[in-house]
């Protein structure tokens, strides 16, 4: 029992003892030394400072919410008080949330929820039979029909097995077993758990954790705070951000001087790249993470979210099974997928599940009984996760609509990829790549030496500099590339290709317009 | 690198074993949802397919999920959520005004109108303005700033997060933190997730669980010998031991963290579920405040409350919020970075918090019901605490103490000597080995008390008293007969 220490009674306090104790100094029982303020008032320092907090949680950075979106924030307050400024509203290009820009959620998706959070709703006839025969499934699979109740730590039963359903669907047939299927509060979860199983060793043993440049800056900031050691790979900006196996190598050789590389992650469809991998890609990685002995995490978050002619989103786990059994029956993947992308745009539900493959059994047992501690994942997003992966079929009421509605949201965002990588590459010193898939473009800017100068000279990056400079002038938030690393000496910023096709018109208006008078400014 | 040839197909060890995997994980159990759970699923598993046992069901009264045991939502609270869900709704005359209304609000906080949105990480705004005036009414108009408020993914989330921002040093160095024996396991996962040292407080059984400031000063004084304490954890009313602590308590933990220099967290998610006669909820921010400025510009404090206990019970929407309390702005500022990595708690769970903190008025249409199900649902709780200590006490060998508050009893058993040394000889921990045979024989699922910790040689088991009345006679009936059954065969 790991409350050995527990069950050990306590001595029974003795007066002597007592003394004794009580005799050590201050400084011996670890109380701070008294201050003297300047107004003559002893004060003390505080038990939790800057000084004497846990020292990984400070190296954790997260631009996509960082100090250019507080002061963001900050901007949006100054303007609600009355303040004037050069623009109306604030622009939060920074983040991939789909229904903030004002898309619209699935009908049939709210229906259901709707339906599960008030059951009275099921002798309703505005309700579709389709929604409702899924709403009761769902909540037969609740605890006292509720979803209310915990549920299994490892996701509500019924609906991993739609997800294994999904999965063997979207696989053309190749097996999933619902064993392997974790629901998980948003990908984040899953990422961030898979990340802390697999920390371990000291000094040159630690474990390091390959992960692309650029990335989404969830991985920095799970591997800083676990003390994993990072390991860069550089995606080929030339290349339409592709990665090549040359680079996986030479990252890894160079790692083995001074940690222990594990684990390679991998996003597809890339954030904040946009670029969608071949299939050719996706086995030569699969080749190199079994050559070198590497866990492989796929975050495939962005699935549905291709856009480019000729490109095709290829899941991890189907390439691993085509490949064989040499490889499928030894590689260790988990896959990372979510509610908050793709046609659904549900970030606010935090839904989400991982499937893993070719996990040793007594790990397996670890996983599970790290997750029973957080109890389970919120059942509205697992409910949700349900829909997704078990949406209206051929035949069913709510299928016409359905259709329309995700058609038209895909189709919308792949309109705004097209015109984003257009109008930005009109823009004398603005480079962007063809933005394949996600929902993001991350152009590269160039910045006019003195800009760069004068960034230096207040501490800032040079892209955190020009962003700082856009939002302030416009009202334009992004995040500038140095919150996804990037090639030394070159600059770029990550703009979502969310909002509404008219706004984004203006949107890209208002950046190219930006960048020359910045440009000009600078030169 | 190892390699074997099997079938011609190289079978090389995993990159990711249990010798190669992060060895805190390993050390973190939970016992809430440990092996005994995982043999009553089976057991569940195993009926569903006829195999023949001596129940019919399995009971499972080892966690605090009321909707599970059958208590039904508050209405208007999914009459809002529904609403928020799918706005279409709002122009459904069945819904009730008031319950449009905060449906209406919510909405406009959320970004596009939609609970698709993510939210700030802080949580949606006008939601922690309304926790604010929620804490400043419970506390008898004590101030609280919103920007104090941090809505979370449950209070599990928020516990773990502060005590995440604590835990720093190495060797003798490293972060002490004293938690209650018996506790919540929660606490005893984090600690070792996050190899910070546990340091164990006891409660005093025979005085109805409450704690007292020497044993606090033991421990703590005892553990200064080989790390360093920084942080003093309670559960009020307690998990699992039920108890409600006195004012007086409250303030001598107070002034004891104080001098000690202690990081408090009060965990405080049934504050509702308050049973006894002569106790009452005191929070520690109010009791901290009342101590004056002395205390109350000094003491750093952080306290947590859920969706998931009290009246609601609705776990499953893992919605909650802390209150930080005298937190360095510094910190402040990490502690805001940290919880934006993961972006922000589901909003529905923050949408249903907003209305456990702002429920209708006196002069709203759904006042009359939500009191009349809130009510019911507290009382009939009162009642059942009552029940469970009232029979547990008329069986030899079981010792309940007053279930004063919470959702659980736990009660002492004494296990007779020849039953301890079977359970040594199967390498089970006694007080598991006689939860195990209960399950096995009566289809009752409980947890040993050697999963929340116990004074050595002394053994107990938790019991929720949330299955329905009629239910919770019968499980008392069979574990009474099983103990008497038990106490007989090793006798």
């Amino acid at each position: 029992s790991s409350h050995k220490g527990a069950l050990l009674s306590p001595p029974r306090p003795r007066g002597h003892l007592g003394t004794k104790r009580k005799a050590l100094s201050a400084t011996r029982r670890g109380l701070p030394k008294e201050k003297m303020s300047e107004n003559g008032i002893m004060s003390r320092a505080k038990v939790l400072t800057i000084d004497t907090m846990n020292p990984t949680v400070k190296k954790v950075e997260y631009a996509v919410r960082g100090p250019i979106v507080q002061r963001a924030v900050e901007l949006e307050r100054e303007l609600s008080e009355g303040m004037k400024k050069p623009f109306a509203e604030v622009i939060k290009a920074n983040i991939g949330d789909a229904h903030a820009m004002g898309q619209q959620p699935i009908t049939f998706f709210r229906q259901v929820l709707a339906l599960c959070s008030y059951p009275e709703l099921l002798s309703d006839s505005t309700f579709p039979e389709d929604a409702k025969s899924r709403a009761c499934r769902i909540l037969q699979s609740c605890g006292g029909n509720s979803m209310g109740a915990y549920s299994a730590s490892q996701g509500i039963d019924s609906v991993r097995q739609d997800v294994a359903r999904y999965i063997e669907r979207r696989d053309g047939g190749v097996a999933c077993d619902p064993d392997n299927i974790y629901l998980t509060t948003g990908a984040s979860d899953g990422i961030v758990t898979m990340l802390k199983l697999l920390v371990c060793g000291e000094g040159t043993t630690r474990t390091g954790v390959m992960i692309p440049i650029p990335q989404y800056p969830l991985y920095s900031a799970a591997l800083a705070e676990l003390g994993a050691v990072q390991i860069d790979y550089f995606l080929n900006e030339e290349k339409c951000w592709s990665l090549d196996i040359t680079e996986l190598q030479r990252a890894v050789n160079e790692a083995r001087q001074y940690c222990n590389p594990r684990a390679l992650c991998i996003i597809n469809p890339g954030n904040p790249t946009g670029q969608v991998q071949s299939r050719q890609c996706i086995e030569d990685v699969i080749r190199f993470a079994a050559k070198e002995r590497l866990f492989l995490m796929a975050d495939e978050v962005y699935q549905d979210n291709v856009y480019a002619e000729g490109c095709q989103f290829h899941s991890f786990k189907k390439v691993l099974f085509e490949m064989g059994p040499e490889y499928a029956e030894t590689v260790e993947l988990a896959s990372f997928h979510s509610t908050s992308k793709c046609y659904m745009g549900e970030c606010g539900f935090r839904g989400g599940y991982m499937e893993i493959i070719n996990m040793d059994d007594e790990v397996k047992d670890q996983l599970t009984k790290l997750l029973s501690v957080r109890l389970c994942p919120p059942v509205p997003g697992q409910a949700l996760m349900d829909l997704v992966v078990n949406p209206p079929q051929p035949g069913e009421p709510s299928y016409g609509s359905f259709i329309k509605e995700r058609t038209a949201t895909l189709s919308a965002l792949a309109e705004k990829a097209k015109l984003t990588e257009q109008v930005l590459n009109t823009v004398q010193g603005i480079s962007c790549n063809p933005v394949q898939g996600a929902m993001y473009s991350f152009p590269r800017i160039t910045i006019p030496e003195k800009a760069v100068k004068e960034a230096t000279e207040k501490g800032q990056q040079p892209d955190m500099f020009y962003c700082m400079k856009m939002l302030e002038e416009t009202g334009i938030c992004l995040v500038p590339g140095s919150g996804f690393g990037q090639k030394d000496g070159t600059y770029h910023f990550r703009m979502t290709i969310l909002p509404p096709t008219d706004k984004l018109k203006i949107l890209l208006n208002k950046v190219k317009e930006f960048h020359q008078r910045f440009t000009q400014q600078y030169s | 690198l190892k390699s074997q040839r099997l079938n011609g197909i190289s079978h090389r060890g995993r990159v990711l074993t249990l010798d190669s995997m992060n060895p805190n994980v390993k050390r973190v159990e939970y016992a809430v949802r440990g092996p005994i759970v995982q043999r009553a699923v089976q057991i569940e598993k195993e009926l569903k397919e006829g195999v023949k046992k001596p129940f019919t069901e399995v009971i499972k009264a080892n966690i605090g999920d009321a909707h599970a045991m059958g208590q039904k939502p508050i209405t208007f609270f999914r009459q809002v959520l529904a609403l928020c869900s799918y706005p279409a709704l709002l122009e459904d005359s069945k819904f009730p005004e008031d319950a449009k209304k905060r449906a209406q609000r919510i909405l406009e906080a959320c970004g596009g109108h939609s609970i698709g949105a993510y939210s700030t990480s802080q949580g949606i705004e006008c939601i922690r303005q309304d926790v604010a005036r929620y804490i400043e009414k419970r506390d008898g108009g004590i101030p609280s700033n919103p920007d104090n408020i941090y809505l979370s993914t449950g209070a599990s989330d928020a516990i773990v997060t502060i005590l995440k921002l604590l835990v720093c040093g190495e060797g003798r160095d490293r972060t002490g933190v004293m938690i209650s024996i018996p506790q919540y396991p929660l606490y005893s996962a984090a600690l070792a997730d996050l190899g910070a040292v546990q340091i164990n407080y006891y409660l005093d059984e025979d005085n109805c669980w409450s704690l007292n400031i020497t044993e606090l000063r033991r421990a703590l004084n005892a553990a200064r010998e080989h790390c360093n304490p920084r942080v003093l954890c309670i559960i009020n009313p307690g998990n699992p031991t039920g108890q409600v602590q006195s004012r007086q308590c409250i303030e001598d933990v107070i002034r004891f963290a104080k001098e000690e220099h202690l990081f408090l967290m009060a965990d405080e998610v049934y504050q509702d579920n308050v049973y006894a006669e002569g106790c009452q909820f005191h929070s520690f921010k109010k009791v901290l405040f009342e101590m004056g400025p002395e205390y109350s510009n000094t003491v750093e404090m952080a306290s947590f409350h859920s969706t998931s206990k009290c009246y609601m019970g609705e776990c499953g929407f893992r919605g909650g919020y802390m209150e930080v309390i005298n937190l360095d702005p510094e910190v402040k500022a990490q502690l805001i970075k940290l919880v934006s990595v993961r972006l922000c708690p589901p909003v529905p769970g923050q949408a249903l918090l907003d209305l456990v903190v702002n429920p209708p008025q006196p002069d709203e249409p759904s006042y009359a019901t939500f009191m009349k199900e809130r009510t019911a649902v507290l009382s009939t709780l009162a009642e059942k605490a009552r029940l469970t200590e009232q029979i547990f006490n008329t069986v030899p060998g079981i010792t309940c103490n007053p279930v004063q508050g919470a959702m659980y009893t736990f009660p002492g058993i004494t296990l007779p000597q020849k039953a301890i040394d079977k359970a040594k000889e199967l390498g089970l921990v006694p007080d598991m080995f006689y939860c195990m045979r209960l399950l096995e024989e009566d289809g009752i699922c409980l947890v040993p008390g050697s999963g929340f910790g116990q004074r050595e040689g002394t053994y107990h088991f938790r019991m929720t008293i949330l299955p329905p009345t009629d239910k919770l006679k019968v499980v008392l009936q069979k574990i009474r007969e099983f103990h008497l059954r038990f106490t007989q065969e090793f006798s």
